[in-house]
């Protein structure tokens, strides 16, 4: 009934035509939520039964949502438009967080701006980075020139160092990753990439110098958690416990010794999966990856039927950071990747992270949506 | 053109975004790899270890065992005590902390020195360190609510020990305190897993091992902050076994209470079997302020106290024993027939050996006239001792009396005794490393110069006398193995009873240098006075008591044992500064003789008052003058 036209006759159910002409995917919202309420229900195991952090994180959902809802009907020349004033706006944010930010553990990461809530800019720049440069290689031929590549690394340096000299590691890889993707995307030729990788791999000494101790430290101990099981090791030793002990179909829900008695560190944040895996098991994770499965399924679609170069490029962009979310993620606390600060997306607690995880979703919907729809032709 | 180039554009991006899924499921597929191998193949390791981060395996202390009278009065006990612990390794910011504490509780500066003193003495670590003692409930309750809040804070109901009868058991039972590093190295660390004390003198510390009990195990589910969740198991501790002891509350009340405000030891014994009935020293402490760990200026007051309250005058304190040796010497005389019953010498007041004109002198001025052994022993006849020591000699004189456990530790369960003094060659050679003089001989032969005993070893010794020549070593519990003691190798069972008969005339006799002690008995009491000179007096100095600064005054002596026919107690105790054995201590003596034989009711308790009040009371009071 959704579907009954001005026309008055009741068509099939076609989420495509319904997506093209509306804006919100139906099969995508559907799977984000059931991910996000199954997400709500680790959260109040992981957050020792606290019913308030549910709701707020509820709260969290809603509003993602909305403005998911809200950003898929914004017309795609018009984000095109804006992008580099985005962009340029995250990147000033950038720069303000350095030089009046504040922060905690050592890290300065969050700009409180009179009359708005605290917030951080590598947020914005997560969305503003990657369409900054599909909005710069999209305005050339593809697959791009060395010139316009050259620039475009540019583009994704300058802000990544910001960020990195935060310091926020995880962040800043993700969002390098997220440029990179764009590149990628664009057809940069396997020769160069080739080169590329080989010169990174060299870089690596150089990346180990320039590390802050606690990040280097981290390294160390993804190569050998028990050299330091108390301090740096603790971590990752307890998230492979709690994923390990919880073996097939886990020790029950809000019943994880490890959660439970916190051994399990930032168990509602960062490692909120091992939550997961101890209480619920093999069995609990795999749906959890079959969730995000059909997201990043469904995300792919979309990319394909993307409207525009701009639009391939950004969504698949958008897609592949989302999969690097769950990957780094659930590969941290798995212990096969060095601890670094990545939520695991839809499920770790956290505002921030749901929300511009849903404006992203926004995005792939209104890049998706046809000029036939957006010019009022029925 | 231009829309072939779309075309191909949106054909190359199209394969781009393929290579990428395709790339992102293999990746997707490693990490399933990785879940698998945690969950599905190492399930069992991991949970091994899940199950060792939850559970603790934690030690439950067993309960010291009580340590009881003979009439089965305790006189050590646990009592519950809330305290406030912390460990400091789990503490983030101390001086918050306490701020915090001082908060919710009262917590005075004298508490806070004791904590600093607590959190600075050396201990295992995680061990506790007790903030504050003897908590009261409401103040248990308010910290009770937000103890989650400060890591390392704890409130626990640890049985405490406590000593009912405070000072009068102090010298005799010792105390217990917190286990230092270096007593660690000297016990089996597993036996005081949950265990913070141990026994450090006295009784607590000679049956430590029996006191202590068997470590009990509790499993326990904790938080990864130490907190604990809920017990898993339990295996109860078993109980230290109870320690019965000769001693008699109610005498020992009563010894300190005939010392009175006096500086002074008293020792009494049960002849039967050599067990302590009554141990007193004063003046005393009150045991009870060490146990939660007692504050500097508490401790200091102690030390500094000139009438040395901590220090065990009984065990410790090493006197010259004066005349109250007599008896035991006279038999060593006897045995190596130095003199006999029948010898006679004349005493002019002094002796003089040939070739010097030193004049040793007697007590009395004028001398004894006429003086055999009976009448030396009751009169306390200097002279004739002199005399009969030089013809005996150092060397049988010393092989003689150390039957009577002299210039050695007593054994068993006396704990911090010290060895007093046997004067003798070898013991001058080993350590003044000088050769013996003849004239050293002479004041050995009334209990002075180089002898110094111990209120224990009188004791010890007057028991042998009491046992008609058999020595038995003198302890406090009732567990200790009766022994038949060791027959002392000297004279006939004649010369005992003889020797017995002049310790009878001490009190009553005519001319005893105590019968002013014995008016009115009802049954007899076989005793020896002494006088023990704190200095020396000069050769022509007439000695004048008043004359002398208090604390050079000679110490009062006595040494006895009542029935004499058949003895069921015995008793010696000095009196410090107090001037002669006759006039100042036997009549305290006969004050314990009354009690135990007329007064005392046997099996009676007596009040549990604390006494410990009423005895620092009369330490704090104004000194009177001697009474008698």
């Amino acid at each position: 009934m959704l579907t009954a036209t001005e026309t008055g006759h009741i068509e099939s159910f076609r989420p495509k035509r319904f997506a093209q002409r509306y804006g919100v995917d139906p099969l995508l919202t559907l799977a984000v939520l059931v991910t996000a309420l199954y997400g709500l229900i680790i959260l109040y195991s992981a957050s020792g039964q606290s019913f308030s952090m549910v709701l707020r994180q509820g709260a969290h959902v809603v509003v993602g949502l909305c403005v998911m809802a809200l950003l898929s009907q914004v017309r795609r020349d018009v984000i095109i438009q804006i992008t580099p004033f985005v962009f340029m706006f995250a990147a000033l944010l950038l720069l303000a967080v350095l030089l009046f930010g504040v922060g905690a553990k050592g890290a300065q990461r969050w700009l409180a701006l009179p009359g708005l809530p605290r917030f951080q800019p590598s947020e914005l720049m997560k969305l503003a980075l990657p369409a900054m440069v599909a909005w710069w290689l999209t305005r050339h031929k593809l697959p791009p020139s060395m010139l316009q590549l050259v620039i475009a690394a540019v583009l994704i340096v300058v802000p990544v160092a910001l960020i990195a000299k935060q310091p926020d590691l995880g962040t800043s890889i993700i969002i390098a990753g997220s440029g990179f993707f764009v590149v990628f995307l664009a057809g940069i030729s396997w020769r160069l990439l080739a080169v590329l990788g080989g010169l990174g791999v060299a870089a690596l000494p150089v990346l180990w110098m320039v590390m802050h101790d606690y990040q280097r430290t981290r390294v160390m101990t993804l190569l050998d958690p028990q050299s330091d099981p108390l301090g740096a090791g603790w971590n990752t030793i307890q998230a492979m416990t709690a994923l390990g002990s919880g073996g097939m179909f886990g020790k029950g829900y809000a019943a994880g010794t490890q959660a439970q008695l916190k051994f399990l560190p930032e168990s509602h944040t960062d490692f909120i999966v091992a939550v997961l895996g101890e209480e619920m098991g093999f069995f609990g994770i795999s749906i959890l990856l079959i969730l995000y499965a059909l997201i990043l399924g469904r995300c792919l679609v979309l990319t394909m039927r993307a409207q525009g170069n701009f639009g391939r490029l950004l969504s698949g962009s958008i897609t592949l950071t989302f999969f690097v979310y769950v990957f780094v993620n659930v590969g941290m606390v798995s212990g096969v990747l060095p601890v670094v600060g990545v939520p695991l997306p839809l499920i770790s607690y956290g505002g921030t992270s749901i929300v511009s995880l849903l404006i992203g979703f926004g995005l792939i919907m209104s890049m998706q949506r046809t000029k036939r729809v957006l010019s009022g032709e029925s | 053109m231009e829309l072939s180039t779309g075309v191909r554009e949106k054909n190359l991006i199209q394969s781009r975004v393929a290579v990428a899924a395709l790339g992102g499921g293999i990746l997707l597929f490693l990490l399933l790899t990785r879940l698998i191998w945690l969950q599905l193949v190492e399930t069992e390791r991991f949970q091994t270890a899940s199950e060792a981060n939850r559970l603790q395996t934690l030690p439950v202390g067993p309960a010291r065992g009580l340590i009881v009278d003979r009439n089965g009065v305790v006189l050590a006990e646990n009592r519950p005590n809330l305290q406030l612990l912390l460990v400091p390794e789990e503490v983030p910011d101390m001086d918050q902390l306490i701020a915090e504490v001082r908060k919710r509780i009262e917590f005075t500066d004298s508490d806070a020195e004791r904590f600093a003193k607590n959190l600075k003495t050396r201990r295992r670590p995680r061990d506790p360190v007790v903030v504050k003692d003897e908590l009261p409930e409401s103040d248990a309750a308010r910290i009770a609510v937000d103890l989650f809040r400060f890591p390392g804070l704890q409130i626990e109901a640890r049985p405490t020990r406590h000593y009912p009868y405070g000072g009068l058991t102090a010298h005799s039972l010792g105390y217990v305190g917190r286990l230092s590093l270096n007593e660690l190295k000297n016990i089996e660390e597993s036996r005081y897993a949950g265990t913070e004390t141990i026994g450090k003198l006295g009784v607590e510390k000679a049956y430590e091992d029996m006191l202590l009990g068997q470590v009990g195990v509790e499993r326990v589910e904790t938080s990864a902050r130490g907190q604990i969740m809920r017990s898993v198991d339990r295996e109860d501790p078993t109980p230290g076994a109870d320690i019965p002891l000769h001693m008699d509350i109610g005498l020992t009340a009563k010894l300190y209470d005939v010392l009175g405000d006096n500086r002074g030891a008293i020792v009494a014994i049960d002849p039967k079997n050599g067990g302590i009935l009554g141990l007193a020293s004063a003046p005393t402490y009150d045991a009870n302020s060490f146990i939660g760990g007692i504050s500097q200026a508490e401790y200091t007051a102690l030390q500094v106290d000139r009438d040395t309250p901590l220090f065990n005058r009984a065990l410790r304190g090493q006197y010259p024993p004066g005349s109250t040796i007599k008896p035991m010497i006279g038999l060593v005389g006897l045995h190596y027939g130095a003199v006999s019953w029948k010898t006679e010498i004349a005493d002019r007041g002094f002796f003089q050996l040939s070739g010097d004109d030193h004049k040793y002198r007697d007590w009395k001025k004028w001398g004894h006239g006429r003086v055999n052994m009976d009448k030396a022993v009751i009169e306390s006849c200097d002279t004739y001792f002199y005399e009969m020591a030089v013809r005996l000699g150092i060397d049988q004189m010393s092989e003689g009396m150390q039957h009577f456990g002299f210039g050695r530790r007593q054994g068993r369960d006396i704990q911090g005794d010290l060895p007093g003094i046997l004067p003798s060659r070898e013991w001058k050679r080993s350590a003044r490393n000088q050769p013996w003089y003849l004239g050293e001989t002479v004041i050995s032969g009334i209990g002075q110069g180089f002898w110094v005993t111990t209120p224990l070893q009188l004791a010890a010794a007057t028991t042998a006398m009491a046992r008609r020549g058999n020595f038995i070593e003198p302890h406090f519990s009732l567990l200790e193995d009766v022994d038949a003691g060791a027959p002392v190798p000297i004279g006939e069972s004649m010369d005992w009873e003889r020797m017995i008969d002049a310790m009878e005339d001490v009190l009553h006799g005519e001319r005893g240098t105590a019968r002013g002690a014995a008016r009115g008995l009802n049954y007899r009491i076989a005793g020896k006075t002494g006088t023990a000179q704190v200095i020396s007096i000069g050769q022509e100095e007439e000695y004048d008591a008043a004359e002398l600064e208090e604390r050079l005054r000679d110490h009062a002596l006595f040494v006895g044992f009542a029935p004499a026919d058949s003895p069921s107690i015995v008793v010696a105790l000095i009196i410090e500064n107090r001037g002669s054995g006759g006039t100042t201590a036997a009549p305290v003596a006969r004050k314990i003789f009354d009690y135990w034989l007329l007064d005392r009711n046997e099996g009676s308790r007596p009040p549990n008052t604390n006494y410990v009040a009423t005895i620092n009371q009369r330490v704090l009071e104004p000194k009177h003058a001697d009474s008698n």
